[in-house]
């Protein structure tokens, strides 16, 4: 780095990026989206491989016939739980007891920071129950966990089915060398956190719930299962976890070998997997399942219970039985093979699921694109910012250069004493406001809404999306620089540096846990942010940033989604939809300790409003 | 963990009839005895007992020639001036709860080398402890090695096993009493010589598809008479099965010999001098008319075991009646009356251990004791050993029971020393009458040398099971009709030494897992980020530390540079 030493030739190449600054930028943004778009082409792409050895190469032979007995037990479990109107427990209890499971049930309640519309649900109180197959000759230190999440509505009950025939079926197996945990929740993913809450004795969300009393060791892996019909035509699997994680992907592998084996229908984000990748159909399909993906992983929430069990290193993933117009259907005995397929392939392990991808993205169910392929995209986004910064750093220093070469001291003794003070002086009330509206924007909608349900005629649940709604706007009206300086331009200019530097730095930390949030929010917002300046179309610019800002960004992701999913939405759906996609974030937050709700109110909008301030600088 | 542990066979090592000498009556005897339990839960276990005794003091008369003796065995003795040796194997664990208190205590083997040390275990795992006399004459082998042991135990059981770390001992056994903390997973391939007698019953594949197996040796000598003049040896072999009654009888609690074994008793040994099989025929209901046995037993036999009456059916191999009438005996238990209850009657004393928290950094180790008596309290001996790489945060010991903290009356705590001794943390706790108690002390989990790392360092690692031990209050004591019954003058010491039994019970054992690098990556990792550091540090430590000066352009030429020169000899500054 003789080149940075050397004053002359520093010169010359901050000349360089100086000059060339804005076509680099373009450069580097049309990179980044290019190269995103590139990862669906075979190159980058790679089929799916199983690494675990234990699950390799040994095939089992899959023996379960209890087709009968798991639409029998569903059809006695939807009755009781009709008459019941709840979980039926007690019938539960026994008919797990009568297949010879250790049996156990747990309660919990837990009272919502606001009502809950799309699940009419505000204080939750249920119970849990659970059947543990212990394996013959073990000390109960390894366990694998098969769950179905039970909602308010009459769904699921042929996976309940399905669950406790193949318990049956599990029990009379002497093979089993991990215990096995049939877990039946109530509330679907509330019971699951409840009961994941308790099974590792930690309370993360303010549940409250009694202490279980049957435990089975170490859970090594989990399948969840989603089934509202007696025969299904497909099988769509979720990866997507709390806070984007992602299984291993051997699981997801482990799943595609029994499908294939079973000649079972399967697909991905409810997209069949293209077969031919060598034309352009094929990737381009592709895409489509990517973007899916892509969405439904910055989305951040928990896209089936198996979301939450990958918080406790637990690999899960929730298969769901799909029942379209297909002509073709597939019976409970051919998904329930798949399942003791792969629960016979899981009990092999010898080692926690560790060898295959943990971060990956999938165009398809047997292609992936690994992490090293898929990062440059984002790196190439945030070099914009970095290029940015770096030219407002060079003018910045120029100018204090140019201030000071007149008086002739000899060589660059430190630039800018001065006037950089001054420029510190007054980023401190635009940093702190902004920071203190983020704040707001956080804690005052739940903490707020008894007081706006007394004053305003609005529900709990929507006084809180208003009151987010109506802090987020009231940001952009707020008088952030109350600073004068002498040297206007060098004012905004520091503050959009820091501003550049804070979002770098931001965008830059989603996307090394949660990539697809990281990249989309910088897809949307880099180009703007590297725009924002108080002179020039001011209007235009207002508009783009209003636009890319982080609501707005989740707006159009909402729409994005529709659209990929070929159910198109109207303005006023989009809309309700927004709301309440809020009411959501911020519930899941608090239920589950989903991040995306304070990342953006705490980190992003306070970012954001910085550009919205260098815009209207005076 | 029972998956991948190869282990074979009851250890028999009985020799064939060698030399039988007529002339002098045998010093040695066999005597063999099966016990058929049903369990509350309506599985069944069963236990086969092989004594061995030997008149004979094998470390004083120079021993060759063995009978019924194993020789192995013996030579063991006699060479290490052993005292004592308790060995077990054990795949699964006892789930005390529902099937109660276990009749055969997971042992504890004491080995005494002239200081005190320890080991123990359980889970799929072994048990081990020798106890050799002081070391009067020279040993063969230095006895602070704590190889020693597991190595010549090795060879003689077909059985691998290894101790990690130092022993250490409990303060509360007595002294010279200790056992070996974890022997993670023992693996075991053993002998079986004799098809006669009880172990016909012996069938490897229907052994193997019970739900507990556990094996066990114990060699300790016996007194002859009571002023113990003299000394025999006493080798015990025990198996103990439970057969799970869900599988084997298809959901029904009745139990036949050959739908258990498979085989049916046809013939006593006929080496041993008594053969017997014991029945469970005790009925939880006062009737006598739920359940039937067949053939009828000729006697019966009452005691109180683990604190509740029992009655068992006897039925004597060695009666030629018994077998004389079919040639095989099968016996078989029918129950007339399903017992109906469907929740077993659950122990008074019974233990659950965790791991609770998540991530890689830290975690706490929970144990739950319950005491289910209606009124009485008791106090519980816990004893943890925990490996040094989960660091425990003794500040953090909390015990509650009943929401309230309770103060255990007694601790000692011996720190780890990393690499070489585990954590031992020993309590007596007052479990109060119908209550949980929750001991729970919070724990970081270390960094290993990569070397450390067991070859399947992401299955985790074992901690070993904790270990309860505790006089119970007895069933037998505990139930209000004996108090309507007894003298009156009984109330008066409502606590008599026949009310408590004593029991240990061991919890689970545990899988941690520890941080573990990814064991691909670390020479591409150390290369690149060296190359990295080194590149980024050198050049901004370069750009740091440097002073920059414009170099002046050089204008004049070598006059201009004398006439500097000429000014720095008179001190006055240059053009």
């Amino acid at each position: 780095m003789g080149l940075l030493s050397d004053p002359v030739r520093r010169r010359a190449l901050a000349r360089l990026v100086l000059r060339l600054n804005a076509p680099l930028c373009v450069l580097s943004y049309v990179a980044g989206i290019a190269w995103f778009l590139a990862l669906v082409f075979p190159p980058l792409t790679q089929r799916t491989y199983m690494s675990e050895n234990a699950m390799g190469s040994t095939m089992v032979e899959e023996q379960f016939a209890g087709g009968d007995r798991a639409r029998a037990f569903a059809r006695d479990f939807a009755a009781h739980r009709k008459k019941s109107g709840a979980l039926p427990v007690a019938w539960l209890e026994r008919t797990m007891r009568s297949v010879g499971l250790e049996v156990y049930t747990q309660s919990f309640s837990r009272k919502l920071p606001f009502p809950d519309e799309t699940h009419e649900r505000y204080m939750v109180s249920g119970t849990n129950v659970y059947g543990i197959l212990r394996a013959p000759r073990a000390a109960s230190t390894e366990s694998l966990v098969l769950t179905v999440p039970c909602g308010s509505d009459s769904t699921n009950s042929q996976a309940v089915g399905l669950l406790l025939a193949l318990a049956a079926h599990f029990r009379g197996q002497i093979y089993w060398a991990k215990d096995i945990v049939f877990l039946v929740t109530e509330h679907d993913l509330l019971g699951t956190e409840a009961w994941l809450e308790a099974y590792h004795d930690v309370n993360v969300t303010g549940m409250q719930s009694s202490p279980l009393q049957g435990r089975a060791g170490a859970i090594q892996a989990a399948v969840a299962l989603e089934l509202s019909s007696d025969v299904v035509t497909s099988l769509d699997v979720a990866v997507e976890g709390l806070n984007g994680q992602l299984p291993n992907l051997d699981l997801l592998n482990l799943f595609q070998t029994f499908c294939q084996k079973g000649g079972l229908l399967c697909t991905l984000q409810g997209k069949l997997q293209p077969e031919d990748w060598t034309s352009l159909d094929g990737p381009l399909q592709g895409l489509q399942t990517l973007l899916l993906m892509v969405l439904r992983q910055a989305s951040g929430r928990p896209h089936g219970s198996h979301g939450l069990f990958l918080r406790y290193r637990v690999e899960a993933l929730t298969l769901r039985g799909i029942n379209s117009f297909r002509q073709y259907k597939y019976d409970l005995v051919a998904v329930g093979k798949a399942l003791e397929g792969m629960f016979r392939k899981l009990n092999h392990l010898l080692e926690r699921l560790h060898q295959s991808f943990f971060l990956y993205l999938l165009p398809g169910l047997s292609r992936f694109v690994s992490i090293g392929l898929y990062m440059p995209a984002v790196g190439f986004l945030l070099l914009v910012l970095g290029l940015k910064a770096l030219e407002l750093w060079m003018q910045l220093h120029e100018a204090g250069m140019g201030l000071e070469e007149p008086g002739g001291a000899p060589g660059p003794s430190v630039p800018l004493p001065p006037s950089q003070g001054v420029g510190l002086a007054s980023l401190v009330a635009p940093l702190l406001i902004s920071q203190a509206m983020g704040l707001a924007l956080y804690v005052l909608p739940v903490l707020g809404q008894h007081v706006a349900t007394q004053h305003f005629p609005v529900a709990e649940a929507e006084a809180v999306v208003l009151t987010l709604l109506a802090i987020y706007a009231a940001g952009l009206a707020l008088p952030h620089n109350t600073h004068r300086t002498q040297a206007p331009d060098r004012g905004w200019m520091a503050l959009k540096l820091v501003a550049l530097i804070y979002l770098a730095l931001q965008l830059g930390c989603i996307a090394l846990t949660n990539f697809s949030l990281g990249f989309l929010l910088a897809t949307t917002m880099v180009p703007t942010a590297a725009l924002a300046k108080p002179h020039g179309p001011r209007t235009l610019y207002a508009a783009l940033l209003v636009l890319t800002s982080p609501a707005a960004t989740l707006l159009g992701s909402l729409f994005l989604w529709r659209e990929l999913q070929e159910a198109p939405l109207s303005l006023a759906e989009g809309w309700q939809l927004f709301l309440a996609a809020l009411a959501q974030g911020v519930l899941e937050h608090h239920t589950y300790g989903a991040l995306l709700f304070p990342l953006l109110s705490l980190g992003l909008y306070p970012c954001w409003l910085l550009f919205w301030n260098v815009l209207f600088w005076k | 963990m029972a998956a991948a542990m190869p282990l074979a066979l009851l250890v028999l090592l009985l020799l064939g009839p060698g030399g039988w000498c007529l002339a002098e009556p045998p010093r040695d005897s066999l005597r063999e005895e099966l016990v058929i339990t049903p369990l509350p839960s309506g599985d069944v276990a069963a236990t086969f007992q092989f004594r061995t005794r030997w008149d004979s003091e094998l470390q004083r008369e120079g021993v060759s020639h063995y009978r019924l003796f194993p020789k192995a065995l013996g030579q063991l003795i006699s060479k290490y001036s052993l005292r004592e040796l308790h060995l077990s194997f054990t795949q699964g664990f006892w789930r005390t709860r529902y099937w109660g208190p276990p009749f055969l205590q997971a042992p504890s083997v004491w080995i005494n080398l002239g200081r005190s040390s320890v080991m123990s275990s359980q889970g799929s795992s072994a048990p081990l402890s020798t106890s050799s006399t002081p070391p009067t004459q020279s040993l063969p082998l230095p006895p602070s090695n704590p190889w020693v042991w597991p190595m010549t135990l090795t060879t003689t059981f077909c059985a691998m096993l290894c101790c990690r770390g130092r022993w250490s001992a409990p303060k509360t056994s007595p002294p010279g009493r200790s056992s070996c903390p974890v022997v993670p997973r023992a693996s075991l391939i053993s002998f079986h010589l004799l098809q006669a007698g009880l172990s016909v019953l012996l069938k490897a594949d229907r052994l193997f598809h019970t739900s507990y197996h556990s094996q066990a040796v114990h060699i300790r000598p016996v007194c002859r008479n009571a002023r113990c003049t003299s000394i025999s040896w006493e080798l015990r072999q025990t198996l103990s099965v439970v057969f799970d009654a869900f599988i084997t009888g298809q959901g029904k609690k009745d139990w036949s010999l050959f739908r258990m074994f498979s085989r049916t008793l046809t013939e006593p040994c006929p080496l041993a001098s008594e053969s017997r099989v014991y029945v469970d025929i005790t009925t939880y209901n006062q009737d006598n008319e739920t359940l039937e046995v067949h053939p009828p037993p000729t006697t019966t036999y009452q005691d109180v075991i683990l604190g509740t009456r029992k009655t068992y059916a006897i039925y004597d191999l060695l009666d030629t009646a018994m077998i004389n009438n079919s040639r095989n005996l099968n016996i078989q238990l029918k129950w007339k009356r399903p017992p109906e209850n469907e929740a077993p009657p659950v122990p008074f004393l019974h233990a659950q251990r965790y791991v609770s928290g998540y991530g890689l950094q830290k975690g706490e180790l929970s144990t739950l004791l319950y005491n289910t008596h209606p009124y009485r309290a008791f106090p519980v001996l816990l004893l943890d050993t925990v490996p040094w790489y989960l660091r425990l945060y003794v500040h953090t010991l909390t015990i509650t029971s009943k929401g309230k903290e309770n103060k255990p009356s007694y601790i000692h705590y011996q720190p780890a020393q990393d690499r070489l001794q585990p954590h031992l943390l020993e309590m007596l706790i007052q479990l109060p009458a119908n209550s949980v108690t929750k001991v729970s002390i919070q724990f970081e989990r270390a960094l290993l040398k990569w070397t450390e790392y067991t070859p399947d360092p992401n299955h985790g690692f074992y901690v070993s099971p904790s270990v309860l031990s505790a006089l119970v209050p007895s069933m037998v004591a505990a139930k209000p009709v004996d108090w309507e019954e007894s003298p009156l003058f009984n109330s008066l010491f409502p606590v008599s030494d026949g009310s408590n039994y004593f029991v240990r019970l061991y919890t689970e054992p545990l899988l941690v897992n520890l941080p573990t690098p990814d064991f691909s990556m670390p020479y591409n990792v150390i290369c690149l980020t060296c190359t990295v550091v080194a590149v980024c540090y050198g050049s901004f430590y370069n750009l740091l530390t440097r002073t920059f000066h414009i170099e002046e352009p050089r204008t004049g030429g070598l006059a201009k540079r004398l006439a500097n020169l000429i000014r720095r000899a008179r001190g006055v500054p240059p053009l």
